[in-house]
């Protein structure tokens, strides 16, 4: 089986086309390769006008990209993984990523918003930020978990992203999937003083505070010219316990 | 008792129905589209409407451990605006989309022109696109409706085993089931069926091609009849696998029919925590 070359030099793409193809069976993996290549013979040569047929391929991954043992049950993470490598090899700017995002069901949605930091948006770099926001605001927590990604670490202002973090406290998205939180935390008073007020509100309410919080707040509190902040930062005595702290927030774009 | 609800209209249900949904046994349902109660005026509010069935209200499902899969389609009473019927033009990108079972609630309201052309035209969607079809029988004039719709379909490239047709009662049974077509029954508190009239239906007709659903949405209805269909069955000295076909097994023969069925109830937590393919790849 021919398999088309992944675009050049990204090694996480090459790293993930594998690691996909070592999960799926040969029906879902000749399917692969199919939209694989559609999606690169478009990029290289866009269709006119019509929708490219690599787009029919990105919403049907679902029901293609199912688990290799009968009963051939549906595996929405081989089905996500697909998605983000058909949106890699199409090379999708950010007119295309915004009308997939805009048609797509929650599961293309999150495709698009963990593309988001793959993708060749570089003539419009913020191209992708609307699509941030309109996930931040929705209460559909897979798509605020796809959110908070390393494009989002790169594009929000601070305001937005503070929102971001407290949004994930809220929502009981782990900040695990913030990306860049010990590098956006560090130092961020105005941050602290969000999250101070939101553990109060829940103390004076008699509700629990959210395990995450004083792991952020812990990081919040690092000086801002310090070096040495460990990205997987142990919790201090204040923090209490949390089975997160040691996390990777792999920083940027790991 | 497992439940798979055919034909409810969740968007307008609480999250005490999913609650009590699920504590009387229901695991899966179909949401399909149809009229809201308010008559829309742009096709822009049906997309939304379109994207809340494709996404918000399958997440909402997920929470309370239901599957929810949706039918997309122009409904015939609002097929007669033409404010709406450019809508008819944008379902095929709704109708490849993977949580997408069948192009439906589709079907007469009041018999006009409109009607027709929405009706076989989206008839030939559902054939060009692999998926079966949910006909909504109407409301008024049900029979001479009904005998329309049949001769629609006959003219259609549909075969009958790939169509339900739905909301009937005893003056329209006889001559669905000669059709060929899938029998829906819509259990209501007032109006359509009432679990012991569909418990005579069911001793004459048998429980091969049934669906039973309760078409609960924002009038006055419950999300729990089909639950209290299969108590009547059971009462009635129907067994335990008679009801397990009709209120599971055969919903899941019918929409199985797209290919497109996913019964894993997908914890929504799940993909919180990230996606392990995507991982491997870091």
């Amino acid at each position: 089986m021919l398999t088309p070359d992944p675009p050049p030099d990204d090694p996480w793409i090459t790293r993930l086309d594998k690691a996909l193809r070592d999960r799926l069976g040969d029906t879902a993996r000749t399917w692969l390769d199919e939209a694989l290549t559609e999606a690169l013979n478009e990029a290289t040569s866009p269709a006119p006008a019509a929708p490219p047929r690599w787009e029919a391929r990105f919403a049907s991954a679902g029901r293609h990209c199912v688990r290799r043992e009968p009963p051939h049950h549906a595996d929405p993470e081989a089905a996500e993984a697909a998605r983000v490598l058909i949106l890699c090899a199409a090379r999708a700017d950010g007119a295309t990523v915004t009308r997939l995002y805009e048609h797509g069901t929650a599961a293309e949605r999150r495709a698009v918003l963990l593309a988001l930091s793959r993708l060749p948006l570089s003539t419009d770099g913020h191209a992708g930020l609307p699509l941030i926001e309109d996930a931040l605001r929705t209460n559909d927590t897979r798509l605020v978990a796809a959110a908070v990604g390393p494009y989002a670490a790169r594009h929000l202002d601070a305001h937005a992203w503070r929102h971001a973090v407290l949004k994930c406290l809220f929502t009981g998205v782990s900040v695990d999937a913030v990306a860049g939180l010990a590098e956006r935390s560090r130092g961020d008073a105005e941050l602290a003083r969000m999250l101070g007020d939101y553990a109060r509100e829940r103390t004076s309410a008699g509700r629990p505070v959210p395990d995450d919080l004083p792991r952020v707040l812990t990081l919040t509190q690092l000086s801002p010219l310090s070096a040495d902040a460990p990205a997987g930062l142990p919790n201090d005595a204040s923090a209490g316990p949390s089975g997160h702290a040691s996390a990777d927030p792999s920083p940027e774009e790991a | 008792m497992r439940i798979f609800d055919p034909h409810i209209h969740m968007t307008s249900r609480t999250t005490d129905d999913y609650e009590a949904m699920y504590a009387a046994g229901v695991r899966a349902l179909v949401e399909p589209a149809f009229w809201l109660g308010q008559p829309r005026t742009s096709p822009a509010s049906f997309f939304d409407y379109f994207d809340s069935l494709l996404g918000w209200e399958p997440f909402r499902a997920a929470q309370h451990g239901i599957a929810h899969h949706c039918t997309i389609a122009l409904n015939p009473k609002e097929a007669n605006d033409p404010r709406c019927t450019p809508v008819l033009d944008e379902l095929p990108r709704y109708l490849v989309k993977d949580s997408v079972v069948a192009v439906g609630e589709i079907g007469y309201d009041s018999m006009t022109p409109a009607e027709d052309t929405a009706l076989a035209a989206q008839l030939q969607l559902a054939a060009d696109h692999g998926l079966p079809a949910l006909v909504h029988t109407p409301h008024r004039d049900k029979a001479a409706g009904l005998k329309r719709t049949l001769d629609v379909l006959r003219e259609s490239d549909l075969p009958p085993d790939r169509v339900v047709l739905d909301h009937l009662n005893e003056t329209t049974v006889g001559d669905a089931t000669d059709s060929g077509c899938w029998l829906g029954f819509s259990i209501y508190p007032d109006t359509k069926m009432d679990p012991e009239r569909m418990v005579r239906i069911l001793r004459v007709h048998g429980t091969e091609r049934v669906l039973v659903n309760s078409a609960a949405d924002w009038g006055r209805s419950d999300p729990l009849k089909t639950r209290h269909v299969g108590e009547a069955m059971l009462a009635a000295g129907f067994s335990d696998d008679d009801v397990d076909q009709v209120l599971w097994r055969n919903p899941v023969a019918f929409y199985g029919q797209s290919g497109r069925l996913s019964l894993d109830i997908t914890d929504p937590g799940v993909l919180h925590e990230g996606n392990s393919i995507l991982r491997g790849g870091e």
